[in-house]
């Protein structure tokens, strides 16, 4: 892990740039949602001042925030996110229309803002609390375990509660929740602090195999634990896609670590070994593969596949520039506003918006590999590849599922889809981020003309246990 | 509303989210190898050792560049480890580089590393620090020369 980072460079604090990318931002969330009432109803939305009014003044104090207490953060991440926020928002919103046209009213949108709301305080209160990521260092196993816990919640009697077939939520004081939103927050944390600490046994023990250097026996512990974990979520959980997501997530920060693609074959075996189980034993997974080869064959039956190829057939109906807000029927897909969310963009806006979608969550993940690149110290390399690859994942698994790339697997697409959990633990996962290159950006402290000063009287030294 | 202008509107609104997303990646280009040090702010930095180096680079490049950690005072005296093997690592642990029969050092205590040609010392979370000077470092710190890193009672510098 050795730092590229050229000598004579300084990176610039780049807040005027990310004010400016802001104002685009808050352009690109405020335009849809004006679009949508023009195309939708025929006239400019009655809120708009309120709504454009609460968004810009949202965006804004974040960007205060920033630039309060992270000056020399990443400009881009921030502005990516919030115009994927806002153009989710107004997805949304008309969906939400077109809810209401067949007697159906939602206030989806409405909710999803107020989400956004504590989303963004949440974003807030991180940076400002959080002033240097290597303090969650600390509590590398306390975050594990509280993970694991928040994972093993829903099985609790009275807060437990299974929706969709899918025992994933938890009900507290009215308010559903899906901790495990959190909990792959923690487990990031929690993987960085294991890893960086014990990298150097996983990555140097071990013997050759046909040019792949393959892991210890007796190193396999943790992997097989997360494995476990995995496996656990898919099989008692009927979970999909935070099974794929957790072993993956476990499977890169390992991998990144130790620098090691021997891990890479091992965690491969295991996936291809758990997807094979899963495949023979568990009824769902064999229905969601059946649907992924031959979806027009269970168009009809239930569980069948109407919602993907309703997905595919919206987006097959939008093309390369889509029909235009309310000019197509994104409401005819079960959960548009959730999973298939890409597709009624797909639908409503084509192709274009569906690359400049995918292109911002690739942007997304660029900056967190490349705040991974100039950090400085190895816990914060690996908390900021795992963050990245939270989001990577999420989208991949996401939208290769609705787009028929892979077995269609339910995760929210971050920052759009509809989802209150997953929206609040997506803006932490960005405060992360923007902590950490805050601390990777800021010119370094020269302290190279204090020696002589040297006394050993102004220090105490105790013990070690 | 007229099937044109909902046509335009629909463009409008793909011309917006493409322009954000291209200005997005023009930021982002203009920021891949951040801004070069202005000269007069590199000379206006009151560090010795940094202008040192860099007037020796500009004779013989890399002369004045340390190869060595050696440990100056303490009880393993005279220990010392090679900057090519970096990044070195510096405790009581039989896996450390530079290995210290100190009570006061963790196991694995500081680590010495390279970043392009300046080099770093790390405390990796020990129990009584490491100083740079009479500083306790809590961040990645930039040594030079003869800059004395202490570490329990032992103290380290770089050598040429």
């Amino acid at each position: 892990m050795s730092e590229p980072g050229a000598p004579g460079f300084v990176h610039r604090p780049r807040r005027g740039a990310e004010l400016f990318l802001l104002l685009a931002a808050l352009v690109v969330g405020i335009g849809a949602y004006v679009a949508v009432g023009l195309g939708v109803q025929g006239t400019v939305p009655a809120n708009i001042i309120g709504y454009s009014g609460w968004l810009a003044a949202l965006t804004i104090a974040a960007h205060v925030a920033v630039r309060l207490v992270a000056p020399y953060a990443d400009p881009v991440l921030l502005p990516l996110v919030a115009a994927l926020n806002g153009l989710g928002l107004a997805v949304i919103h008309r969906l939400d229309l077109a809810y209401e046209a067949v007697d159906k009213p939602h206030s989806f949108a409405q909710q999803q803002l107020t989400w956004m709301t504590l989303g963004i305080v949440l974003f807030i209160v991180t940076i400002i609390l959080l002033r240097d990521h290597r303090s969650l260092q600390r509590l590398t196993y306390t975050s594990g375990a509280a993970g694991i816990a928040l994972l093993l919640l829903p099985f609790m009697p009275i807060v437990g509660n299974e929706i969709n077939g899918a025992r994933i939520w938890i009900n507290v004081a009215g308010f559903s929740f899906q901790p495990g939103e959190v909990a792959k927050l923690l487990l990031v944390v929690a993987f960085s602090g294991y890893l960086v600490r014990h990298r150097d046994a996983l990555a140097l023990a071990g013997r050759r195999v046909l040019f792949i250097d393959l892991p210890r026996g007796r190193d396999l512990g943790p992997i097989l634990a997360m494995f476990a974990v995995s496996m656990m979520i898919l099989v008692a959980q009927n979970d999909l896609g935070s099974s794929l997501l957790f072993f993956g997530l476990f499977l890169v920060t390992l991998y990144v670590a130790t620098e090691r693609p021997g891990w890479l074959v091992v965690g491969g075996l295991l996936f291809a070994g758990g997807a094979l189980a899963a495949y023979t034993f568990v009824g769902n997974v064999q229905n969601r593969f059946n649907f992924w080869l031959h979806p027009m064959d269970y168009y009809y039956e239930s569980p069948g596949s109407g919602q993907l190829v309703e997905g595919m057939f919206g987006m097959g109906w939008g093309g390369l520039i889509g029909r235009g807000f309310g000019e197509g029927s994104p409401s005819s897909v079960p959960y548009a506003n959730s999973d298939f969310i890409i597709a009624a963009i797909g639908e409503e806006l084509g192709l274009t918006a569906v690359m400049a979608v995918i292109l911002c969550y690739g942007l997304i993940v660029e900056r967190a590999l490349r705040i991974a690149l100039i950090s400085r110290d190895g816990f914060g390399k690996l908390l900021a590849v795992g963050l990245g690859s939270i989001v990577a994942l999420q989208v991949f698994v996401v939208v290769g599922g609705v787009t028929g790339l892979i077995p269609l697997t339910g995760l929210t697409t971050p920052f759009l889809s509809y989802g209150g959990s997953s929206l609040v633990a997506n803006w932490v996962i960005i405060a992360l981020l923007i902590r950490i290159s805050d601390q990777a950006r800021r010119p370094i402290p020269r302290m190279t003309d204090l020696s002589g000063t040297f006394d050993s009287e102004t220090t105490q030294v105790v013990k070690l246990t | 509303m007229s099937e044109l202008t909902l046509f335009l509107i629909r463009f409008a609104y793909l011309a917006i989210l493409w322009i954000f997303v291209l200005s997005a990646i023009s930021v982002i280009r203009s920021d891949m190898f951040g801004a070069r040090v202005p000269e007069t702010a590199r000379d206006a930095t009151p560090a010795r050792g940094k202008a040192g180096k860099s007037k020796a680079k500009a004779s013989t490049p890399r002369r004045g560049s340390p190869t060595h950690l050696v440990v100056v005072e303490g009880d393993n005296v005279g220990a010392r480890a090679e900057l090519s093997q970096a990044p070195l690592l510096i405790g009581r642990g039989s896996d450390a580089a530079i290995k210290l029969d100190d009570d006061y050092v963790s196991t694995r205590h500081a680590r010495v590393a390279a970043s392009g040609d300046e080099w770093f010392v790390e405390d990796l979370g020990s129990t009584n620090g490491t100083y740079v000077g009479a500083a306790r470092i809590t961040q990645p710190t930039t040594i030079g020369l003869g800059v004395q890193v202490r570490i329990g009672k032992t103290i380290l510098e770089l050598r040429k």
